[in-house]
């Protein structure tokens, strides 16, 4: 029998359920986005409010919500957020939206938040959502810095923008597209390791 | 119309800002699609069609409605109103978009089936995947910049909804090559799937960072 509040829910994004290095799910925009570490971070945050505020409230309309209605109900919620991230973004912080660009609109398209949704808010309580939507978000923005941090440093030498190794040579080739691809083939490739082993182990 | 900013668009969306290789868009179906050629064939297709109607629908519904002084604003609230200075573009562009693109999907989804059995029996299951599809949602909102100095008219909108389709199919293709032989090779546990799919995407990009030049 589930708990009303079960603070497993949050933890389990952060490793054993991780949303990109486990279930890969939410790859466009950690590629796009993991150039450098401050859209990587601003990235996370975008995320994980959107997936919060999307996971609460279809959790609160999950009873009244027919079934035959709900993704298309789930999609309007979702893009509420991000229209809400998005605008916001652009108000406050204009030179980290102009570098996100698209991506942030299309956080609706991310299968995080939809899967999410689906498999999760539709069917626990707002409690449990809320901390299932923190948790995810989280474990998505420590994923996103991982590789910020990654990409940045071999690719630049620096870490929000600030040059960390003198005389380091930077491998160009790590903050553009090919760098992201090879970057996350071999993470996964870890992960599954990781999670072989420990199978192996029990 | 002018020629030169089509060619420009054309390759550009083929080879040099290629969706999945440059801009990491489509990552989802492309990895999870490419396992075959017949399946990477089907969805490539069915997203080229989905691209260029939506950017057709997207781009008119933008110049109609949503943009500032866009006719029906201007109906709704006059020429000088508020409603019509600011446009809708920054609050309801992304839902407007991403409800026609599921409608759209939805029709021709029903349209098929009742119509075209055989079609419907080859793509049919694609279709209900392209709408979360971030390369539909993505062309859209390209085709339709905050920057009036970057706007695309409504043929090039289509032209490069078609090519950047024809764009995803070729990389898929590429990569259902690829992956067919994989499956023959004695990979290290961990790096099955997934894993070696995606470092062999970065070999390719890398080879696709070749164009960049002729931008």
């Amino acid at each position: 029998m589930q708990r009303a509040v079960d603070i497993r829910e949050l933890t389990k994004g952060f490793f054993k359920e991780n949303p990109l290095f486990v279930i890969v799910l939410g790859v466009c925009p950690s590629l796009a986005t993991s150039g450098s570490l401050d859209t990587a971070l601003a990235m996370g945050i975008a995320a994980t409010f959107v997936c919060v505020g999307s996971n609460v409230f279809i959790s609160l309309i999950r009873k009244i919500v027919p079934g035959g209605v709900r993704i298309a109900c789930y999609i309007v919620i979702i893009s509420t957020f991000v229209t809400i991230t998005d605008l916001v973004l652009k108000a406050k912080f204009k030179i980290i939206s102009d570098t996100i660009g698209i991506f942030i609109p299309l956080i609706v398209v991310n299968c995080i938040m939809l899967g999410r949704a689906e498999a999760y808010a539709c069917k626990n309580t707002v409690a449990n959502s809320l901390l299932d939507g923190i948790g995810m978000g989280l474990g998505y923005t420590m994923a996103l810095l991982l590789m910020g941090t990654i990409r940045e440093l071999s690719g630049r030498g620096s870490l929000f923008g600030n040059k960390l190794l003198p005389g380091y040579n930077p491998m160009g080739v790590m903050v553009s597209p090919p760098g992201a691809f090879l970057l996350l083939g071999l993470l996964l490739g870890i992960f599954k390791w990781l999670q072989l082993r420990k199978a192996a182990a029990k | 119309m002018n020629v030169e900013r089509i060619v420009f668009i054309v390759i550009g969306n083929l080879f040099v800002s290629n969706f999945v290789l440059a801009r990491f868009l489509g990552l989802c179906p492309f990895v999870g699609c490419s396992k075959r050629t017949s399946d990477a064939f089907g969805m490539g297709v069915a997203v080229t069609f989905v691209m260029a109607m939506a950017s057709l629908l997207t781009h008119t519904i933008d110049t109609y409605i949503l943009k500032p002084q866009a006719p029906l604003l201007v109906w709704l609230g006059g020429a000088d109103g508020q409603l019509a200075k600011d446009g809708l573009q920054a609050v309801l562009r992304t839902l407007v978009y991403i409800l026609t693109i599921a409608a759209f999907v939805q029709l021709v989804e029903m349209f098929l089936k009742k119509n075209v059995p055989a079609l419907y029996r080859a793509l049919g299951i694609y279709l209900p995947l392209i709408t979360t599809n971030c390369t539909v949602l993505g062309v859209a909102l390209l085709n339709t910049p905050d920057d009036p100095r970057q706007a695309l008219t409504l043929p090039e909108a289509v032209i490069q909804g078609a090519f950047a389709g024809l764009g995803f199919t070729m990389a898929m293709l590429l990569m259902s090559g690829i992956r067919e032989r994989i499956e023959l090779l004695d990979l290290p546990a961990p790096m099955r799937g997934m894993p070696i799919a995606f470092v062999c995407t970065g070999l390719m990009a890398l080879a696709f960072l070749g164009f960049t030049g002729m931008a």
